[in-house]
């Protein structure tokens, strides 16, 4: 099984009849993701590409057994989206929109710990790129045709840099199981170690790449982790090398605040945990082949 | 975004935070009323410009009399002042801020932020104000005591009454000092702030705890639904090419190289001006036109690094994903029809159509160095310089 979606993994659009939900649906049943209809608060009862359509996130459950979700909803409306999706039962919801106020990043990481670990959605980004299982389904908004089916898994902040290093990896022969974008913000739903622990009780994933940036402490956690947790190798490249401090870069959480945030002491701190650095984001794909031919 | 510091004591005032009494000016004339109006024989004049550490760049000035008030006022205006956090080029001062002066015993450092770690609102507090919290941390770290708020109930009561005992503060002033942090903490949270900082919070002689000097930033993201707030935005103090690229969508960050950039999705910015750097060139900017890298944002894009005098060399660097090559090679020459680019420009194109698209850009007019990698389209950037 592929780590977070499967082939049949039920998903519903939220935000359904929006332009970017409409597009972004379009292109996820082309890819052959299993979406099985949408939500769309007033609209509930229609048909939006040949797929019901729904006013609540529970009623989209309990009819049509979804459990994946993806949100397309503006930043104003999408912390509300989210807990909807939590308090519906559904397992994984990404959310691809960029622009949601920290505080409310804030909430809805609290709301969610009223569920008990197994209860517990996985909720991925937000400003984020989503998920791909290559061959088997794209919750996301990724062009599917540059990602190749193999055994590397991809974690990346950036949804273009991902993308880099998975057409890098493709010219180089060498496959991907599953590329998470956990997103740009401060405040995110999943972190590098979140992903990190799944990949590593994943039998379908032999080595990770992870794309981190310079801000916050996510990249070092997941590298702490890996040196005490984990068997399998992890590649590594942090971007931002000329960023000024106190500056935003971009991302809302790309910011240089404290020690330990800059890629230079990232990558110096990674290095000790045992991950392999890729040391400019041109040889990303190079590095992990050479990881690869060492095991 | 970042506002002033009497924007700041003013917001604070509102959620029960005590200042000394003051008023703002944007004229000498004006000060000397002011003054006399504030009242007593001391004042502090105070530039305002978004930075700290403005006493040491000369941006404070103590007065005697509402005449040297004015003269102080006179002399700021209209200056830039240069800090060690402004960059050599400054920022320019058009509003004084005038303020009784505060007869100090003890100087207080209070401190709210996000920790991103634990993902929730941090109080940080020290017994040494008046230092940044940067040389706080460094030179006295035990002064320093902490305290997480579960943004679910906000700060409670005896949070801030540990704080406060842990500081030293007498006992008789424990709740007005309480109560100074837990307003600053309503604030944070009823504002989307992601930064409050009260440095010096000091207690003076008269045993009166204020806010001497305060510094609030908030959440980008949030404007929408703080229009008080976002009416405080200043774009004085802003780069001017920073404020047309964040009116137009465009996420821009002026630094100090000569290699321009446009670039889509903020990760593949970042990674691209580091390849520049490791080619030996620097980076005149960041900036992220968005994942779509749509044509309208194109043309954008280069009329923003067209304002930028000291881009030598202009690389552009785009993967296209949804959007195929062929689509954003189309933007890219049309945007050059419109717009007339007088340095070598350096294309690197990657992902859907990349073959499409590099023929359209040969086929065109354009005068460009085509690139194949991120490492090639860095390397023929700074070759395109020495040249």
């Amino acid at each position: 099984m592929a780590v977070i979606i499967e082939k049949n993994t039920k998903i519903l659009i939220q935000g359904f009849t929006g332009k970017m939900g409409t597009f972004h649906a379009e292109e996820m049943i082309k890819y052959g993701s299993n979406v099985v209809g949408g939500v769309t608060p007033g609209k509930g009862g229609q048909k939006h590409l040949d797929k019901p359509v729904f006013n609540t996130v529970k009623d989209a459950v309990k009819h049509t057994g979804a459990t994946a979700s993806i949100l397309f909803v503006p930043p104003a409306f999408a912390a509300d989206s989210a807990m909807e999706a939590a308090d519906a039962g559904i397992k994984t919801c990404v959310a691809i929109v960029d622009g949601i106020p920290s505080h409310d990043m804030i909430r809805i990481k609290r709301y969610m710990r009223r569920y008990s670990r197994n209860e517990k959605m996985t909720l991925v980004g937000p400003n984020c790129a989503g998920i791909i299982s290559p061959g088997k389904s794209m919750l996301g908004i990724m062009p599917g045709h540059i990602y190749k089916e193999g055994r590397v898994g991809i974690i990346s902040r950036s949804g273009t840099l991902g993308y880099e290093a998975a057409e890098q990896m493709k010219n180089l022969g060498i496959g991907i199981s599953t590329s998470v974008g956990i997103g740009g913000d401060p405040i995110n739903g999943s972190s590098f170690r979140d992903i990190i622990e799944k990949f590593e009780t994943d039998d379908e994933t032999d080595a990770i790449l992870m794309i981190g940036e310079i801000g916050g402490p996510q990249e070092v956690a997941a590298g702490e982790f890996a040196k005490e947790n984990m068997k399998k190798p992890v590649i590594g490249y942090i971007a931002g090398l000329t960023a000024p401090k106190g500056r935003v870069m971009g991302h809302a959480g790309a910011i240089v605040s404290a020690y330990g945030e800059s890629a230079i002491e990232k990558v110096e701190i990674l290095k000790d945990c045992g991950v392999t650095i890729s040391k400019n984001p041109s040889v990303m794909g190079d590095t992990v082949k050479s990881v690869l031919e060492k095991m | 975004m970042d506002i002033h510091e009497y924007q700041a004591k003013e917001i604070l005032q509102g959620f029960g935070v005590t200042i000394p009494r003051g008023g703002i000016v944007y004229s000498p004339e004006t000060a000397e009323n002011k003054a006399r109006e504030i009242g007593g024989s001391k004042w502090v004049v105070k530039a305002q410009i978004h930075s700290g550490a403005r006493g040491k760049a000369g941006g404070v000035i103590v007065c005697d009399s509402p005449l040297e008030v004015a003269q102080a006022t006179d002399k700021l205006l209209g200056k830039k002042l240069v800090t060690n956090q402004t960059g050599p080029e400054g920022k320019i001062v058009n509003r004084i801020y005038i303020e009784e002066a505060t007869d100090i015993e003890k100087e207080l450092y209070l401190g709210l932020v996000f920790d991103r770690a634990s993902e929730s609102i941090m109080v940080v507090a020290s017994t040494e104000g008046g230092m940044s919290v940067e040389e706080i941390a460094k030179e006295k770290p035990d002064s320093i005591i902490r305290s997480k708020i579960e943004v679910a109930v906000g700060i409670q009561s005896f949070q801030a009454r540990e704080l406060a005992f842990g500081l030293g503060i007498e006992p008789e002033l424990i709740r007005r000092a309480s109560e100074t942090i837990v307003g600053c903490a309503k604030a944070f949270s009823e504002l989307d702030a992601t930064m409050v900082e009260v440095n010096p919070l000091v207690i003076s002689k008269q045993k009166q705890i204020l806010a001497l000097d305060c510094k609030m930033s908030f959440d980008n993201n949030a404007m929408f639904r703080r229009d008080k707030v976002s009416e405080l935005r200043d774009k004085t103090q802003e780069d001017e090419k920073e404020v047309y690229a964040s009116d137009r969508g465009l996420n821009y960050v002026s630094l100090d190289g000569n290699i321009g950039n446009i670039i889509n999705g903020a990760g593949l910015a970042m990674a691209s001006m580091d390849m520049i750097k490791l080619a030996g060139g620097e980076p005149a900017n960041f900036l992220d036109v968005g994942g779509g890298a749509t044509p309208e944002k194109i043309v954008k894009a280069f009329r923003l690094i067209k304002m930028d005098k000291k881009v030598k060399v202009i690389l552009v660097n785009i993967f296209a994903g949804i959007n195929r090559c062929d689509w954003v090679a189309e933007g890219i020459v049309q945007a050059l029809e419109k717009i007339e680019i007088k340095v070598p420009l350096v294309i690197r194109l990657a992902g859907t159509n990349v073959e499409k698209g590099n023929k359209i850009l040969r086929d065109s007019k354009l005068n460009y160095i085509e690139a194949n990698t991120l490492e090639d389209a860095a390397n023929k950037a700074v070759a395109a310089l020495r040249k």
